[in-house]
């Protein structure tokens, strides 16, 4: 088993059991030592770490393959176990073995017709995908009934299996004391029975009298057949019970009496694992690189915790062997195999019920091989489904408008460190030549050059012009990141495909990853701490890949509901809610000023003159980012009629609903009807006039934007006095017991959900009251009212009452017996002592107050936290289970193996991404027909994207391709 | 939609150019009834409007289909596990009937796609069929039919600790209300005795609508279990229905009202045994009592109803249904409900990595060694395991990018 040998691709795994004989032939040497280094720290010859078993330590060479540590990936030895022992991850199915097998021919206890119609259930099930473990089960379950071997006749008796390793045959043998039983059975005991005397037992029976008197005088034992004669002549029982434990060993010889044709008839596949082979009689020892020793600072060697236990079996191993030749009692070789036994276990699995695990010096638990494999960290999920890799970076991230949202800024110190391979050829040579020249420092530079003949050589700040010099067309040149590269971008949790993105490199100064605060929604993040992951791509099909389908701007729709992800948030908001509101109107100064980091360099016709200069509405401003054809007519959040005609903004306001992330109706349309160049194009410039826009009218909030006059704060106490008095005759009824119960609820509950009713209706008129005196240019309702963050709930709590706090739904009801608090009187059913806060945020809390909300803000974050846990293990569950279905080229849904789940897809086929979820009618016929055939279109070219004769033109990059680009040639269809 | 019977000769103003036109296309069916449909509402068109709106609907639809090779498990799992993160974990609160509680958020999620025998709170919406749903008593008849009735509705159980007897006064009134269609209290008195006698074992003895009994042997430790035991003993009804409510809702297409039943606890086969249910709106919120009932796409039906309105009680209802079907068409594919987990499908895979990188790694590989198991490695789990390319998406495309040496062998 070499290296070179292995395949270079993987067509296939068998598993199977392995035959002893193959572990010897496998083994690279015998192991006999449980040392593993000698003194002057050379590694001891068929010891633990034999050189033969690979190497670890540089610069020594393998006895086996000749190579060096890294390049040999070691070699199994093997230890010859002084008796066999049982492999605890099979103990389960040796129990069914031995319960379902013959103890003396080895068949499963099944008649021939039996068999067959197990292996037509085994047959059927493999067809179905089925278990063939249960098939197993139900054979094992059958053949444990009879109770005689039906080809050879034996009584079949009861296996005990003692958790993890040990096995009992149950025997019916003759009592000890078999003679008194007879005699006492014999003697006559009240009138109607005789006795027996022994020539009527005789004659019964049918054994010879002086059989009989032999075994009435203890002197004979009677065989099985004389016993149960004996037992139906009297009427008694004559066994008792008893464990005869059966060693592996013996376990192995039954084993290997089971015949072949059986063992496939109950799913065990005889070729690939011999039952007798789950009895281990050689130990296999994993090769050195798999349990590397660790050199600590004091130059102490520290061993692999495996390492650690194949110490242990060697040195019980010896011991055995040097006991039996001694020949010591039984009793010392017993236990000695069952610490051989115990040992090998722990190997195996050390986490057994049962068996205390095997620990460190230190008292840690041993991480043996089970161990290794099992769980989130294992080999399993943490080293085969999740790997490391190169080329990848991580910092935190911070928001930057002024770049697209296609782009992503990187730090020039990530930058250096990822690479992108460039072949150099005729055409770039003088280009890679630059990137060598600059070196490994300096900036667009390179890192590796690698020569046609394979030799990988690194750029040095030394060598760097030499090198660059050397540089010939077919060298390969590992270059700097650059503006234009394209990377992934990553932020956890990924719970959706739009949790990984590829952006386009924009190099800057310092040390985050900067982003467009418009991606922030898809990422779901912030800028509060927030690190993000990058990865550098590096093949050429990657590359393409990431920007055809993985770009920002592909990803703007989201296959949950259909419509756009990304958008304007926050301040974006605002600003052109400001901007559109009450359309207040600019100077040509300003209105340029407001459009100045837009592609838009020309103001269009004026809408009017104040003091003799033009000026220029808000609507009117917004409607140059507008596509010039858009027709489009909405409700918007703040409640107004949005109407766009050919690309004109004429009336309603400009928010959330608009332009906002999660469907914005303008983001959406132009997306679906224009391009997704189109879409991000719009989204990056709404975003910056946005942000003019609200740094022309200035916006800030403070604590004083929460403060009503004291003839409100008068009101809101009114309204609150109000409730209080109603929940006290809502109590008084209660107490007078005339309190109607709600059906289905009892008077209790009924009560507390009137109250609960009361108090929510107390502070949402505080809120009403407080809502009236805010004016409608208030930052707070500003953001309220146009989506931008917070909602009128979040005013109220801050400017009129905090409310009920609540824990699981219900009032504060814990505490003392009879009371929340010892402050109040016990029994009290009022609102003040179960949570209800009068106060608002501004006013502040009364330190009562301020703990009943406290416990309502304990809830809400315990909840969050078992939320995450609970809500990723679903979505891991749902990832596994679905990861393999692929729509294909027919329609259907099929997974990997080719079984149809949808014979279309969502029964229509239609796409999640491009049809909005609350969409009824993908294909609306009737409304295609009736605007053709009022011809309602603004351009011809509107129309020939109507009709499907133009097709949206693949845009590669920020900076080169169709649509528009960066450089401000203009929207292609302005 | 247009009637699929309504065949393209019914239609005045579609001609047989039109009609070779439009059959001419991909469309299915379905669109392509719809073409003829608007045309022929707008009283015919001409031929050059015809053929620009054939081509608008292709254009439409083209646009609108999933790609091929489209990852749509991966998509549809995140579309669901996404918003699970908004979710509540909150077990109870309200839902439709302000008297019934019903596990919602997350933890119904989750109980929905692991399948669980019973719900935490298993509720039935009885509909009824005409005659019952707008009158009142007739609705209540079968309410009574329904909700289990306990003694303590019926009457008042006293407890006599001298004479060793318990003692049911039943109230007449109720009896005749919960047994409409007897006319003498006493045959319902008589019934309920038997009950008693059957149920507990006892003699009873019975004098109008009084009935009273004690131990055999005189016993106080007995006398109260016999209490216990008379408490659970169900004289009418469902066992596992405790409380049905009625409520009166109107009806989506029609402006009448109706009642409908809301019950606490189900047993799906029985109710639908019952005169008066309309068997064909009633629904059960236990999957596998409808999958025991009216079969496996009934089955997938719920599933999906009750995602759908999990999902839209958070208000979460934009998470598109396509999502939601696929994950009920995995859980009913082979024609048994499975769950989505390490019990179902995700345990129940092909390949033996696939199944050891879920969950129970250790015990996967030992059995897939006993067997002799072979993994082929078709699927996404073992490719990232093996390093190889995923046979999904564009993994799944045979085509591979030229080079120049490639390329020139491939001319020869």
């Amino acid at each position: 088993m070499s290296i070179s040998g292995s395949p270079k691709e993987i067509g296939k795994i068998s598993f199977g059991l392995m035959d002893p004989e193959t572990y010897r032939d496998m083994s690279a040497t015998k192991v006999i030592t449980a040392d593993t280094y000698d003194d002057d720290g050379y590694p001891i010859d068929m010891g633990l770490m034999d050189p033969r078993l690979g190497v670890i330590d540089p610069g020594l060479e393998c006895r086996t393959c000749g190579q060096h540590s890294g390049s040999c990936n070691g070699h199994f030895g093997h230890i010859e176990l002084a008796a066999p022992v049982i492999h605890v991850g099979f103990a389960k199915l040796i129990r069914r073995l031995l319960r379902g097998t013959c103890r003396e021919c080895g068949r499963i206890s099944l008649t021939e017709d039996e068999q067959a119609e197990f292996a037509d259930r085994l047959e059927r099930a493999k067809e179905l995908g089925d278990d063939p473990d249960d098939v197993l089960k139900a054979a094992i379950r059958q053949a444990r009934k009879t109770s005689r071997c039906p080809y050879c006749g034996e009584t079949q008796y009861d296996i005990k299996h003692e958790k993890p390793t040990t096995y009992y045959e149950v025997q019916d043998v003759l009592a000890g004391e078999y003679s008194e039983i007879i005699a006492d059975a014999m003697q006559p005991d009240d009138e109607d029975d005789e006795g027996m005397a022994p020539t009527e037992l005789a004659d019964e029976t049918g054994i010879a009298l002086d059989r009989i008197n032999d075994i009435l005088g203890g002197e004979f034992r009677p065989r099985e057949e004389d016993r149960k004669a004996l037992e139906k002549a009297l009427d008694i029982d004559l066994t008792e019970e008893d464990e005869n434990k059966l060693m592996p060993s013996d376990i192995r010889d039954w084993f290997e009496d089971i015949p072949d044709e059986d063992l496939a008839n109950i799913g065990v596949n005889p070729e690939t694992s011999r039952p007798e082979w789950m009895i281990l009689t050689v130990l296999p020892v994993p090769p050195v690189t798999t349990r590397p020793s660790i050199t600590l600072d004091n130059g102490q060697r520290s061993e692999d915790d495996l390492t650690h236990k194949l110490v242990d079996i060697i040195r019980i191993n010896q011991r055995f062997m040097e006991n039996r030749e001694a020949g010591a009692p039984q009793l010392i070789i017993e236990d000695l195999w069952e610490l051989l036994q115990y040992h090998v276990t722990t190997f195996v699995d050390n986490e057994i019920s049962g068996t205390p695990p095997a620990r460190h010096r230190s008292g840690r638990p041993l991480k043996t091989l089970s161990q290794r494999l099992k769980g989130k960290e294992g080999r399993f999920r943490g080293s085969l489904s999740g790997k490391r890799v190169n080329f990848s970076a991580r910092t935190v991230i911070s928001p930057d408008p002024t770049l697209s949202l296609n782009e992503v800024g990187v730090p020039e110190r990530v930058a250096r460190e990822m690479t992108q391979t460039m072949n150099v050829s005729e055409r770039n040579i003088e280009e890679a030549r630059t990137y060598v020249r600059n070196g490994p420092e300096g900036h667009p530079g390179a890192n590796y050059v690698k020569r046609p003949d394979g030799r990988r050589l690194k750029v040095t700040e030394k060598n760097c012009e030499e090198l660059a010099e050397k540089v010939e067309p077919d060298w390969e040149v590992s270059r700097h990141l650059t503006d234009g590269d394209i990377i992934v971008f990553n932020r956890q949790p990924s719970l959706h495909r739009m949790s990984i993105m590829a952006h386009e490199v924009v190099v800057m100064p310092y040390k985050t990853f900067r982003l467009n605060t418009t991606v922030c929604t898809p990422y779901n993040a912030d800028f509060d701490g927030d690190e993000m992951n990058m990865h550098a791509l590096q093949n050429e099909e990657a590359r393409a890949e990431a920007r055809v389908l993985m770009r920002v701007q592909e990803q703007m729709l989201s296959p949950r509901f259909g419509e756009n992800i990304i958008g304007a948030i926050q301040d974006h908001i605002s600003g052109t809610y400001l901007l559109t509101r009450n359309n207040p109107t600019f100077t040509e100064n300003q209105a340029l000023d407001l459009l100045r980091a837009t592609s838009v360099d020309e103001l269009p016709d004026p809408d009017g003159e104040e003091d003799g200069e033009p000026v220029w509405e808000g609507r009117t401003v917004f409607s140059e980012l507008l596509p010039d054809d858009l027709n489009l007519e909405f409700r918007s959040e703040a409640d107004d009629e949005v109407v766009i005609e050919d690309g004109q903004l004429l009336q309603g306001t400009i928010d959330e609903g608009a332009i906002g992330a999660f469907g914005g109706d303008i983001v959406d349309t132009i997306t679906k009807e224009y391009s997704k160049t189109r879409a991000r194009v719009f989204v990056n410039e709404v975003a910056t006039l946005a942000m003019r826009s609200i740094m022309h009218f200035g916006f800030s909030i403070g604590i004083d934007d929460e403060s009503i006059p004291p003839e409100a704060s008068e009101q809101v106490d009114e309204a609150i006095e109000d409730a209080h008095e109603r929940i006290d005759e809502l109590i008084e009824t209660y107490r007078a017991g005339d309190l109607n119960s709600i059906p289905g609820r009892t008077v209790d509950e009924t009560l507390e959900l009137k109250i609960m009713q009361t108090l929510g209706k107390a502070r949402d008129s505080a809120g009403e009251i407080a809502d009236d005196h805010f004016a409608d240019d208030n930052p707070a309702v500003v953001m309220a009212q146009s989506g931008a963050r917070g909602s009128m709930l979040n005013l109220t709590q801050m400017a009129g009452s905090v409310g009920q706090q609540t824990v699981s739904g219900e009032r504060i009801n814990r505490g003392y017996e009879g009371r929340t608090l010892s402050h109040f009187e016990p029994g009290d059913l009022s609102a003040k002592p179960h949570g209800f806060v009068e106060n608002s945020y501004r006013s502040g809390l009364t330190p009562r107050e301020f703990f009943f909300h406290a416990m309502g803000g304990r809830e809400g974050l315990v909840d969050t936290a078992v939320r995450t846990s609970k809500s990723g293990y679903l979505q891991r569950r749902l990832i596994n289970a679905l990861s393999e279905l692929e729509a294909q080229y027919d329609g259907t849904v099929r997974d990997t193996s080719g079984t149809v789940v949808q014979f279309e897809f969502g029964e229509d086929g239609t796409s999640p991404v491009k049809v909005s979820s609350d969409e009824d009618d993908p294909v609306d016929v009737e409304a295609i027909t009736q605007r053709v055939l009022d011809a309602e279109f603004s351009s011809e070219e509107q129309k020939a994207r109507f009709l499907g004769e133009q097709v949206e033109e693949t845009n590669l990059s920020e900076f080169a391709g169709p649509g528009l680009n960066k450089a401000g040639q203009g929207v292609s269809d302005d | 939609m247009t009637d699929a019977e309504a065949l393209p000769e019914s239609f005045e103003h579609v001609d047989e150019s039109t009609e070779a036109l439009v059959e001419d296309t991909e469309l299915p069916r379905r669109l392509k009834d719809r073409i003829y449909g608007a045309i022929e509402e707008n009283e015919g068109a001409t031929a050059e409007e015809i053929e620009e709106i054939v081509k608008a609907v292709v254009a439409r639809y083209e646009d609108t289909r999933v790609d091929a090779l489209d990852p749509v498990g991966t998509v549809s799992a995140q579309s669901i596990g996404e918003p699970g993160t908004q979710l509540t974990m909150n077990t109870f609160h309200f839902a439709g009937v302000a008297e019934i509680d019903v596990t919602q958020g997350l933890p119904r999620l989750i109980e929905l796609v692991d399948a669980r025998k019973t719900p935490d709170t298993p509720t039935m919406t009885v509909h009824l069929e005409e005659e019952y749903a707008t009158d009142r008593d007739k609705a209540r008849e079968v309410v009574w039919q329904i909700e289990a009735t306990k003694i303590l509705a019926l009457g008042n159980v006293s407890t006599n600790v001298a004479d060793m007897q318990v003692t049911i006064d039943l109230n007449e009134e109720t009896l005749q209300k919960r047994w409409p269609t007897y006319d003498d209290v006493g045959e319902i008195a008589e019934q309920i005795q038997d009950t008693i006698e059957s149920e507990l074992k006892v003699a009873t003895k019975r004098k109008g609508t009084t009935i009273a009994f004690g131990p055999e042997q005189p016993s106080y430790r007995e006398l109260l279990q016999l209490v216990e035991e008379l408490r659970e003993v169900v004289f009418k009804g469902i066992e596992e229905v405790t409380r049905v409510v009625i409520r009166k809702e109107e009806l989506d297409d029609r402006e009448e009202e109706e009642f409908v039943l809301y019950t606490e606890g189900s047993a799906f086969g029985d109710v639908l045994e019952i005169e008066g249910v309309d068997t064909t709106r009633s629904t059960c919120n236990n999957i596998h009592e409808i999958h025991q009932e009216l079969g496996i796409e009934a089955a997938r039906e719920t599933i999906i109803n009750e995602t759908h309105e999990t999902l839209a009680e958070q208000g979460l209802d934009d998470v598109n249904v396509r999502h939601l079907m696929l994950v009920a068409d995995i859980m009913t594919n082979r024609g048994t409900i499975e769950s989505i987990g390490r019990h179902g499908i995700s345990g129940s895979k092909e390949s033996v990595l696939a199944r050891a990188a879920f969950e129970v790694t250790v015990n996967h590989l030992l059995d897939a060694a006993v067997h002799g198991e072979v993994d082929d490695l078709d699927g996404v789990i073992e490719n990232v395991i093996v390093g190889k390319p995923v046979s999904i998406g564009t993994g799944d495309v045979d085509l591979r990018m030229g080079s120049g040496s490639a390329m020139k062998s491939a001319d020869d």
